[in-house]
């Protein structure tokens, strides 16, 4: 069964937590991922208003070969917000987020059915210019990645793709990049090092700056945390609530407390299916799934 | 002391003894090879060093040994390997590149894809004399679709002329249109203007016959003269552009043939360092908006480069000590006391003169051999030395 709160229904909703929070276990409203998401929530200033839908999706499924990997997933990805993808390892989320930058097609074997438009843009086509898709969107991986080379050249790769650049224009760039991706401090003095020689959160910061280079709508980061320790992923925490107001994020984690942290909005994946859908106040704190329920508090999962 | 322990002592003993009885057993097979490699090694020193100087690399084959050098095949082995190099390293790279980066998803394709992929590591074992055969008909003589090796049926950068014997003793030519064009007719009387060898055109009178000639000389008119209706030669200069198919017993043949036998070498070297580049990297680069082609030429080539040129290098020492293919395509051609002036000129090759040598009856001809093997020798280290040392500057962490 699938949920789908209406913008409006979730603003409606929003002090729901408050009056249900002294009844422990009953709908997780007092779980501290609740508490969590409403720090969250102050830290930005409160609930932001409707936004436009970015990405629609309708009746998505794929398969792997015979595998069927996706099953009818149906989400609305709001504008200049972060949604989370969670849910247990396996469960389709990576691949979900993987179709939007049509990562998929470079695996042998990978067929897509439904619709999933990116404002009006059909992103399934067979005509889709994949490479101008994926200067509009851009992705982050799990593993840090930087390439073998300077960390000026990282920045300035995808941007050199896709251009001739003259060298002060390149230089701008780069430091624009580095700057949103609050890393340009740490590394202003050695622009021309390697970029492995950086330690893991920067390295993850660098390709996030590398992705922003070419003025992505939509940035999808695949667990972007998870090689890195907490000091680290808070830095990174910290950037995804920054850039927020400039790109549509999407990303997949597998630490509830960060989706809670970082997003606006959360989608629960489970065995290929979108369980549950809506405003990550929602899902934390009054899940309308009792399989959500029991993955946001931590009964199984 | 109880029995379990006792028992436990003496195997004890036994099993120490074992273990060091095995560890002797693994130093003396290593010894093996390597008391191997030193006794040859002195041998070829001892009887080879003596004959080794600069002159040795310097002067061209002769029929005495104490004056045979080695010049032609030096200058033949680098000729034959510049053309192999040249041609298999864009070859094997390429595909290589095909193999490694642009797999296929559909299934048919798949199928051809892996077939390539298990025939050339197939043919990487194939005995090189097999390949100088495929040579000798599909690069030495092509089939014979362009006629035979004295007569190509296709030629280009060469001129033409008569010879004509002078009679101050000096040789003249004269230019000719084409290898079958008739030979001038000289009237007598007439002057021509004739080409001395080196390409500065004299004049030259033509005579009826001898009683002309003396009674021209005796007048004081132009000497050096020809006599009218002298037979000519007709010879041909090849430029250093010159090219003929088919491709006959030349640089080029070799090259080629060369190539054949190290081609699977470097396409399996090369997928092996492109394999080495971390599919991350590839992602990253797509994820970036690359194109395929960007994402090879910008990221993963970039990264394999010392790992390919490794590869390619050794593959390149493999082709310089390849004497079986080269036999067969220079057809026991030997003798050859030039250096090769253009890509279809005659060769030798330094295995090829070392078998030479030390195919010979004479004894004093075995040393020059060895003199020859310690000059290859010398090659190859140096090769293998700047395989290693690529390997160790450049080959950098990639993640």
């Amino acid at each position: 069964m699938i949920h789908h709160h209406s913008t409006d229904e979730a603003v409606a909703m929003q002090d729901v937590p408050e009056t249900s929070q002294p009844d422990p276990g009953s709908g997780g409203g007092s779980n501290p991922l609740s508490q969590v998401v409403q720090r969250a929530m102050a830290d930005r200033g409160g609930e932001h208003g409707p936004a436009d839908t970015a990405l629609v999706v309708r009746d998505l499924s794929c398969w792997y070969s015979a595998f069927k990997a996706l099953h009818s997933i149906n989400m609305d990805i709001p504008d200049n917000r972060v949604t989370a993808l969670i849910g247990p390892s396996g469960c389709g989320k990576s691949t979900f987020l993987r179709w939007i930058n049509r990562m998929n097609d470079l695996i042998p074997g990978a067929r897509v059915e439904g619709k999933l438009e990116l404002h009006g843009l059909d992103l399934l086509s067979r005509e889709l210019d994949v490479v101008d898709l994926r200067r509009r969107v851009g992705m982050v991986f799990q593993k840090p990645n930087p390439f073998p080379k300077s960390i000026y050249d990282n920045v300035a790769f995808g941007p050199r793709l896709h251009r001739k650049m003259r060298k002060s224009e390149t230089d701008d760039l780069v430091e624009r990049s580095l700057r949103k991706g609050a890393l340009w401090d740490e590394v202003k003095d050695r622009l021309n090092q390697s970029a492995l020689g950086l330690s893991g959160g920067q390295q993850q910061r660098l390709c996030i700056a590398r992705a922003i280079a070419v003025s992505p709508e939509v940035l999808l980061m695949d667990e972007p945390c998870s090689a890195l320790d907490p000091q680290a992923t808070l830095r990174i925490e910290e950037l995804i609530r920054d850039l927020r107001e400039q790109y549509t994020i999407v990303i997949v984690t597998h630490n509830m407390q960060q989706a809670a942290r970082v997003s606006d909005q959360t989608a629960f994946f489970y065995e290929g299916k979108l369980i549950e859908a809506g405003k990550t106040l929602d899902i934390f704190t009054n899940p309308q799934n009792k399989q959500t329920e029991e993955y946001v508090t931590g009964r199984f999962g | 002391m109880s029995v379990v322990e006792q028992s436990i002592t003496s195997r004890m003993r036994r099993r120490k003894l074992i273990n060091s009885a095995f560890v002797a057993l693994c130093v003396a097979t290593a010894s093996v090879s390597v008391l191997i490699l030193i006794v040859l090694l002195t041998s070829i020193v001892t009887t080879g060093l003596k004959h080794l100087d600069l002159a040795f690399l310097t002067s061209f084959p002769s029929r005495n040994p104490e004056e045979a050098g080695l010049k032609a095949a030096i200058w033949g082995s680098i000729g034959i390997c510049a053309v192999c190099a040249v041609v298999s390293l864009p070859l094997g790279v390429g595909t290589a590149v095909f193999l490694e980066e642009f797999k296929p998803k559909s299934r048919w394709e798949r199928a051809i894809h892996r077939f390539v992929d298990l025939n050339i590591r197939n043919l990487a074992g194939v005995p090189s004399i097999v390949y100088g055969i495929i040579a000798l008909t599909a690069f030495v003589q092509m089939f014979g679709v362009f006629g035979n090796l004295n007569e190509p049926a296709w030629t280009f950068g060469a001129t033409y002329y008569d010879e004509y014997s002078l009679s101050d003793g000096e040789v003249g030519y004269l230019r000719a249109d084409s290898r079958d064009a008739p030979a001038a007719e000289l009237a007598a009387g007439s002057v021509v203007e004739m080409l001395t060898y080196e390409g500065a055109s004299i004049e030259v009178g033509v005579v009826g016959d001898f009683d002309a000639f003396f009674d021209a000389e005796e007048a004081g008119t132009v000497p050096p003269v020809v006599v009218a209706g002298e037979d000519s030669y007709r010879g041909e200069r090849r430029a250093w552009y010159y090219l003929q198919l088919p491709f006959g017993r030349g640089v080029l043949a070799g090259g080629l043939t060369l190539m054949l036998v190290i081609l699977p070498v470097v396409i399996i070297s090369a997928s092996e360092a492109l394999r080495a580049v971390p599919n991350s990297l590839r992602e990253g680069a797509l994820a970036a908006g690359a194109t395929r082609w960007q994402m090879v030429w910008k990221m993963t080539l970039p990264c394999a480069v010392p790992g390919i040129m490794t590869g390619s290098i050794l593959a390149m020492s493999r082709a310089i000590g390849e004497a079986a293919p080269i036999l067969v395509i220079a057809g026991g051609l030997v003798f050859v006391a030039f250096t090769p002036g253009h890509l279809m000129d005659e060769f030798t090759a330094m295995p090829l003169q070392i078998y030479n040598w030390a195919s010979r009856p004479q004894e004093e001809f075995h040393n020059v051999a060895a003199s020859g093997i310690i000059v290859l020798l010398a090659v190859l280290f140096v090769f293998n030395a700047v395989a290693v040392i690529i390997r160790q500057l450049f080959q950098k962490p990639l993640q």
